[in-house]
């Protein structure tokens, strides 16, 4: 901040820039100090003693916490959710932003507002949904109990199969996807409604048809919004808590995501485990901010 | 020419003997859906079981666990966790799956002895050090400026166990007179800052996040709580009277059956009865219900007076409906406050 405003007034030149353009001394440093305290104290903090409670027994106990087969399972659970989820928000999120921002259609308002709604229910009625349609008591429970079901062969091969959805994987996977809907196609729709038509028409005009429209003008115009939707949604499908828990059945080492798994350690008195694991989401939420950062500096270059 | 023939024929075999041997030593997988507090008591018994399993029929078993609010976890089950055994807080929770989900029979509780339950436990206070607020008895928290730690009874089954005690104290003192004990529970709910949704959630607000002053407990989560944290920043106070807490189990018949899983379903729950489940239990904290264990750990716990839900409320179903159902007493309570 304080860079901000001095690179400011060197670009302004003349050597006697007018008092009112200018803050005090003070108010320039307390409010950097209170930006950066605010900073520490809310985000390094919690951080840090994340990774000094995870190492308060030791490396060797960190390490030890760290192997425990259920944990382990978590974290493949969580990387196997994020793996499914984030593609198939990407196709879903290019895809409707390309529908929104690109032509006009009746109901897009109501597709915009659908798009909006799981950040507008909270994540633990999201869960709740599917329980309801797909659980034992809901419409999927009741389609596998009915005496005279709509296709006979695909309920029969859904029971020889005990294809199950809720307190299994497919149900942690769809919460996940429910959760993190938005994202890409939030960060895409403005971007898209911004670059306009233009290059697309000229594109159509010059021969091409519509997927090398897509793949040779569209797909590089939005590239860097797209990565940047990716990221975060990968962010939230990892750290998703409340979905999750309704519909996963907290069964150990077979449907506890990493989150899940450090609130059952937490509760169970092993706080170095809980931390252990805690710190390895950690560590995956900053990988995935420094691929992030990564992200912006190369397009700050290429754009600069 | 032949020679070799034959002995990649013999090879054959002997592999094919190797494999429907090994084919033998199954694999058996049991999802045992409990209540909040008996993570560590299952956590030894399952490998308990799973050595005394091998020993018998050489069969492998994985038992995996869920825990949870006792009502939540029964809500699971209906919802479709495929649970071969449920041991939950108390019976109407496991009347509840049967009677929603259809799963098992209605008389399910008259299958294993002691009504299924194989182990028992009670509520008991647990107080900071030194006890700076005087607590003895259950009239001594309803007192102002008490603060009380107990879960939410809509979801945890150990916070009905205290409900009920309370309201089975306010009973006796009062000469039977439901008002006076409606109007004690009414004042005891008004000391409770927190409802969490489960026993375990409340052990931690008061241990760790160090709230209140006075936290109703499981008597097995206050041994506890004791063990992990020291006995030198807890103290477990034992009322004159509390209520006598029946946590039974039963096999889920259909999703056991379609897992083929029902003997060692069975078998899982036996075990508990017998001395080494009973022994495990009482290290844990439980008080055993066989009567040659019991006599054994009867010197680790308080005698204190117990009624049961039976003569005081007449059975799980009808304290249920009067007490937690939606509109029952403790909405009416604890709404008003």
């Amino acid at each position: 901040m304080a860079s901000a405003v001095s690179s400011l007034s060197r670009s302004s030149g003349s050597a006697v820039r007018p008092l009112a353009t200018r803050d005090a001394t003070w108010v320039r440093y307390t409010l950097t100090a209170v930006a950066l305290g605010f900073l520490a104290l809310f985000l390094l903090l919690p951080l840090v003693a994340v990774f000094a409670e995870a190492l308060r027994r030791g490396l060797g106990a960190y390490i030890t916490a760290l192997k425990d087969p259920d944990g382990l399972h978590a974290l493949k659970l969580t990387l196997i959710t994020a793996a499914l989820a984030v593609p198939a928000n990407l196709v879903f999120g290019v895809a409707a932003a390309w529908c929104i921002a690109k032509f006009t259609f009746p109901g897009k308002s109501v597709l915009i507002t659908l798009i909006d709604l799981p950040f507008a229910v909270s994540p633990v009625i999201s869960g709740l949904i599917y329980v309801l349609i797909f659980g034992a008591q809901g419409w999927y429970g009741q389609y596998l109990n009915a005496e005279a079901p709509w296709f006979p062969a695909l309920q029969a091969w859904l029971i020889e199969q005990d294809f199950k959805i809720i307190f299994a994987v497919p149900g942690i996977v769809l919460a996940t996807v429910f959760v993190t809907f938005p994202f890409v196609a939030r960060e895409l729709i403005p971007l898209m409604q911004q670059q306009g038509n233009d290059e697309e028409y000229a594109a159509i005009t010059l021969g091409a048809n519509g997927w090398q429209t897509f793949w040779n003008v569209t797909l590089p115009n939005i590239k860097w919004g797209l990565f940047y939707g990716v990221i975060l949604c990968n962010a939230r499908a990892m750290g998703e808590f409340g979905a999750v828990s309704v519909v996963s059945g907290h069964i150990r080492g077979e449907t506890n995501t990493l989150p899940l798994h450090v609130e059952i350690l937490y509760n169970e008195y092993q706080f170095v485990g809980a931390f252990a694991a805690a710190s390895v989401l950690a560590l995956l939420a900053l990988v995935t901010l420094v691929l992030k950062s990564l992200v912006e500096w190369a397009h700050a270059r290429r754009t600069a | 020419m032949k020679s070799s023939r034959i002995l990649t024929r013999l090879a054959a075999s002997v592999l094919a003997l190797a494999l429907t041997g090994s084919a033998f030593a199954k694999s058996v997988e049991l999802l045992n859906v409990s209540y909040d507090p008996t993570r560590e008591l299952y956590v030894e018994y399952n490998a308990a079981f799973a050595k005394y399993w091998k020993a018998k029929t050489g069969d492998d078993v994985v038992v995996k666990q869920s825990h949870g609010g006792a009502a939540k976890q029964a809500r699971s089950v209906i919802d479709g966790l495929q649970a071969d055994v449920v041991t939950l807080a108390l019976s109407y929770d496991i009347d509840e799956i049967s009677e929603k989900a259809k799963l098992f029979p209605a008389d399910w509780q008259k299958r294993l002895p002691y009504n299924s339950a194989p182990y028992t436990s009670t509520i008991v206070f647990v107080v900071r050090k030194g006890n700076p607020k005087g607590i003895k008895d259950w009239s001594d928290i309803v007192k102002p400026g008490v603060s009380v730690i107990t879960p939410n009874p809509k979801t945890s089954g150990g916070a009905r166990w205290n409900y009920l005690a309370a309201w089975a104290y306010a009973l006796e003192k009062n000469g039977g007179s439901e008002e006076a004990a409606k109007k004690f529970v009414a004042d005891l709910y008004k000391n409770v800052p927190v409802l969490d949704s489960g026993a375990r959630g409340s052990t931690t607000t008061f241990v760790q996040r160090g709230i209140g002053d006075v936290f109703l407990s499981w008597e097995n989560e206050a041994f506890l709580a004791l063990k992990e944290f020291g006995a030198d920043k807890f103290e477990i106070i034992t009322p004159s009277l509390s209520i006598l807490a029946e946590p039974p189990v039963t096999v889920v018949d259909k999703n056991a059956k379609k897992k083929g899983s029902t003997e060692v379903a069975k078998a899982y729950l036996e075990y508990l009865y017998s001395p080494e489940g009973q022994e495990i239990a009482g290290r844990n904290f439980y008080r055993p219900n066989v009567p040659e264990a019991k006599a054994k750990f009867a010197g680790q716990f308080v005698n204190v007076k117990l009624i049961t839900i039976d003569e005081v409320f007449g059975g799980w179903q009808k304290a249920q409906k009067t007490h937690f159902a939606d509109g029952g007493f403790f909405d009416q309570i604890y709404l008003k406050k």
